[in-house]
């Protein structure tokens, strides 16, 4: 005992903080049922901010360093690992888990320290007049939802009426979701939502696609992730559901969830929020950080879906620490100053044009009250012969109109639930 | 030399059936106390609380009940998971439903309602035992689940499904949610720890620990010498029902803040908290806190020790974890069936007779 003692006291002495750098955490998951999304997020994450080292030699002369601490996607550990990094200097916090992510909501609140849930997380975090420290540009689940609506009504000329949309969930905080948006959604556009729930950790689906063959919806929705994703492609397959009326969300359209099910996956549809295919930025990658072996994982990812966008999350995360840093007229920012520099940000087509990764997302602006984003997703269509994910539309925006009221009420019942005054975003 | 019964002389019968019979022990356990009472929460910070402590005590009431269920009487269990979220959801319940009530109050009352499922689920066990006492209570463990998820009336029809801790007060300060502080957290924690422990060494060396001993070693023998086995394996559900109920209490109100069942309280708790009373010592008081604090400790030293000190990568720890664990538990059932607790007895008997063997 003493010597596990005199070893874990010795660990916190190597781990303590060092000068001159900014850190970004990364709670990251390479273990467990979640892995599969985990890792190339992961990768992408952490192989951006090595990039910005090696090349530009940090932001704005600064550093950056990645510390990365494995969740398993399991909250207690989730919240071991915040409390292990945020004695740091730890700037911002992206969990990439919707679980984890309302531990930490309550937490960096109380503490001070951003959260950006990118496309995760707390949909009503978007009212930053409530979540001061909450962010999740440049989209959330409701957008999500009501893309997915949006572009099956330009598919059915403008009408759902009658149809029957079953929506896949993964029975969690995340899968739930977007399930108050669509009963709205349905409400209005007249259609009727079957909701199927899948339980962690999403291998047991034989009864809901059971249920799905015997309904024959018009459409599923699939809110999934990790090994549920695999699987629910490969059923569908199973009972011949047709590929092109199957929908994922964003979390449920990377390449290993349709590989496993090979050419029977051809035609599959999700969600993006990023582009697609070669950008300039993976030649800088390729040359700077995994030729010369700092590559993180094996290196295998680049380019991949998910690894797109962990390399997307992490340049939000940097060009909030550079505004940041032109804000405050400071190299080395603290916690505080990165949620100015993120309150701030503004992404334009020209800024992501010059970092070498044009139209990898919408371009949009954070203000005070507004910490969501525009919300625009793309759809794109798996091509199983190729072996690569087509795009298929520009970005579509989301009903407004729908996720707004929502959004105002969840917050509001949050405000008043943890006993948050409201900012005043018009001062 | 210091470590002997020698010199000391029991004039009672108290004091020849006190718990700790060695006046060394006595000091020690006195010490013990005053360490974690009066020194760890002037010191304590966020880290240590959140990340070791407080999980630890945690789960240490968690073991205890396990073990009395399981190491005491004989009954294996694997809903413990399941039991913990009845403890998590009546204390959401009640903190929302009753909001002037103090959360000792409410604490106690979510292990007495744990206690009284577990005498539900714990009524099978008076017609089967072994292999398929342990499957009916894994039932438990999804059925519950499967029901906290199901029925929305349980996270009061939130969106999400989560159940989150608002935040309450006790002598002027918040012991629940973000504002807390951690020694508050850790001294209520702890003050549950103490008080529980103390009931369960004394229940266990008393008739009702003699009861379910019986039971356990030979229940057929047991009912001839006059044990009634309805009475001895339904106290012992409810007795550990309780415990587990109130960990599961404290594993939401004080330390996570916000649950969700499937993850928070899946098969894998229980499997964790079975893990620590095999690892620890059935039928052991202090087993059950060297498991908890053996399965608490590992991933965090791992993670020190391997990331933080030699640089691995995160993935290699965690798997390198897992490897530990079975294989540890492999060794601990064949080489060593009552765990830490036996070879801290084992310690003991040499200490004895240390610096003199023969």
């Amino acid at each position: 005992m003493k010597k596990l003692l005199t070893l874990t006291v010795a660990g916190l002495m190597a781990a303590g903080p060092a000068m001159a750098e900014l850190v970004f955490p990364s709670l990251s998951y390479r273990t467990g049922p979640y892995a599969a999304g985990g890792i190339p997020f992961a990768d992408g994450y952490a192989d951006y901010f090595t990039l910005l080292n090696e090349r530009d030699g940090g932001i704005g002369g600064v550093m950056t360093r990645v510390p990365e601490c494995e969740t398993a996607y399991n909250t207690e550990r989730g919240v071991e690992c915040y409390e292990a990094t945020r004695g740091e200097g730890a700037l911002v916090y992206q969990p990439l888990s919707t679980g984890i992510t309302y531990q930490l909501i309550p937490r960096v609140t109380a503490d001070g320290i951003p959260l950006h849930t990118m496309g995760y997380g707390r949909t009503s975090a978007a009212n930053g007049e409530v979540f001061e420290w909450v962010f999740n540009y440049p989209a959330n689940y409701w957008d999500g939802a009501s893309v997915i609506i949006n572009y099956l009504l330009e598919q059915n000329e403008g009408s759902l009426e009658g149809q029957k949309i079953a929506l896949l969930y993964h029975n969690s905080a995340y899968g739930r979701e977007p399930i108050r948006t669509l009963e709205i959604l349905a409400e209005e556009h007249g259609f009727e939502l079957v909701q199927l729930a899948v339980d962690h950790p999403g291998q047991e689906q034989g009864n809901q696609w059971l249920t799905i063959r015997r309904e024959r919806p018009d459409y599923v929705v699939m809110w999934g992730w990790g090994v549920m994703n695999q699987v629910a492609v490969q059923e569908a397959a199973n009972i011949r559901y047709p590929m092109d009326q199957f929908i994922g969300n964003w979390w449920a359209g990377a390449e290993h969830d349709v590989m496993p099910a090979g050419a029977d996956a051809d035609g599959y549809l999700s969600l993006n929020m990023n582009v697609l295919g070669d950008l300039p930025v993976f030649d800088e990658i390729q040359q700077y950080v995994h030729d010369a072996g700092l590559a993180a994982g094996d290196g295998s990812n680049l380019g991949s879906v998910l690894y797109t966008r962990g390399m997307y999350a992490a340049m939000l995360a940097a060009e909030a620490a550079r505004t940041a840093q032109e804000i405050h007229g400071v190299d080395q920012i603290d916690a505080s100053m990165m949620r100015d520099g993120m309150e701030a940000l503004e992404i334009t087509e020209e800024r992501m044009e010059e970092l070498g990764m044009p139209g990898v997302g919408p371009a949009f602006e954070v203000t005070c009250a507004n910490h969501g984003g525009p919300g625009m997703g793309r759809i794109q269509q798996w091509n199983a012969a190729d072996q690569e994910w087509v795009t298929l539309t520009d970005f579509i925006a989301p009903d407004d109109s729908v996720t707004q009221p929502l959004i105002e009420e969840d917050s509001m019942a949050f405000a008043e639930e943890s006993g948050i005054e409201p900012r005043d975003c018009a001062m | 030399m210091f470590y002997r019964e020698a010199g000391d002389f029991k004039t009672t019968y108290a004091a020849d059936n006190q718990t700790f019979p060695i006046a060394f022990d006595r000091w020690r356990y006195w010490a013990v106390l005053f360490v974690a009472v009066f020194v760890i929460p002037l010191v304590i910070n966020d880290y240590w609380a959140n990340a070791l402590l407080i999980p630890f005590l945690i789960y240490a009431i968690a073991a205890i009940g396990l073990n009395i269920l399981t190491g005491y009487c004989g009954q294996v269990s694997l809903g413990t998971g399941g039991f913990m979220a009845v403890g998590a959801y009546a204390t959401y319940k009640l903190m929302t439903a009753f909001v002037w009530m103090d959360m000792v109050t409410i604490t106690l009352l979510s292990g007495l309602i744990t206690a009284g499922v577990g005498v539900l689920f714990g009524l099978p066990s008076l017609r089967i035992k072994g292999f398929y006492l342990a499957v009916a209570t894994l039932a438990a463990q999804f059925f519950l689940v499967w029901i906290f998820n199901r029925v929305p009336w349980f996270y009061n029809y939130s969106a999400s499904g989560q159940i989150n801790a608002p935040e309450r007060m006790m002598f002027g300060v918040p012991v629940t949610g973000p504002n807390a502080e951690v020694w508050v957290k850790y001294l209520f924690a702890l003050g549950f720890v103490i008080v529980l422990s103390w009931v369960a060494r004394n229940l266990t060396r008393g008739s009702v620990g003699r009861q379910w001993m019986a039971i356990r070693d030979m229940d057929i023998a047991a009912e001839i010498i006059g044990v009634n086995p309805l009475k001895a394996k339904l106290t012992a559900f409810a007795v550990s029902s309780f415990f587990v109920g109130v960990s599961g209490a404290l594993l939401f109100s004080i330390f996570l803040g916000a649950v969700e069942v499937g993850e928070a309280f899946g098969i894998s708790k229980s499997f964790l908290v079975l893990f620590m009373v095999i690892i620890g010592g059935l039928g052991s008081i202090f087993g059950s806190f060297a498991g908890a604090a053996f399965m608490v400790l590992l991933p965090v030293v791992l993670k020190i020790v391997g990331v933080d000190m030699f640089g691995w990568p995160t993935d290699i720890v965690q798997h390198l974890q897992f490897v530990i664990v079975g294989g540890l538990i492999v060794f601990f059932l064949i080489v060593e069936p009552h765990g830490l607790a036996q070879l801290w007895r084992l310690a003991k008997e040499k200490l004895r007779l240390w610096p003199f063997p023969h």
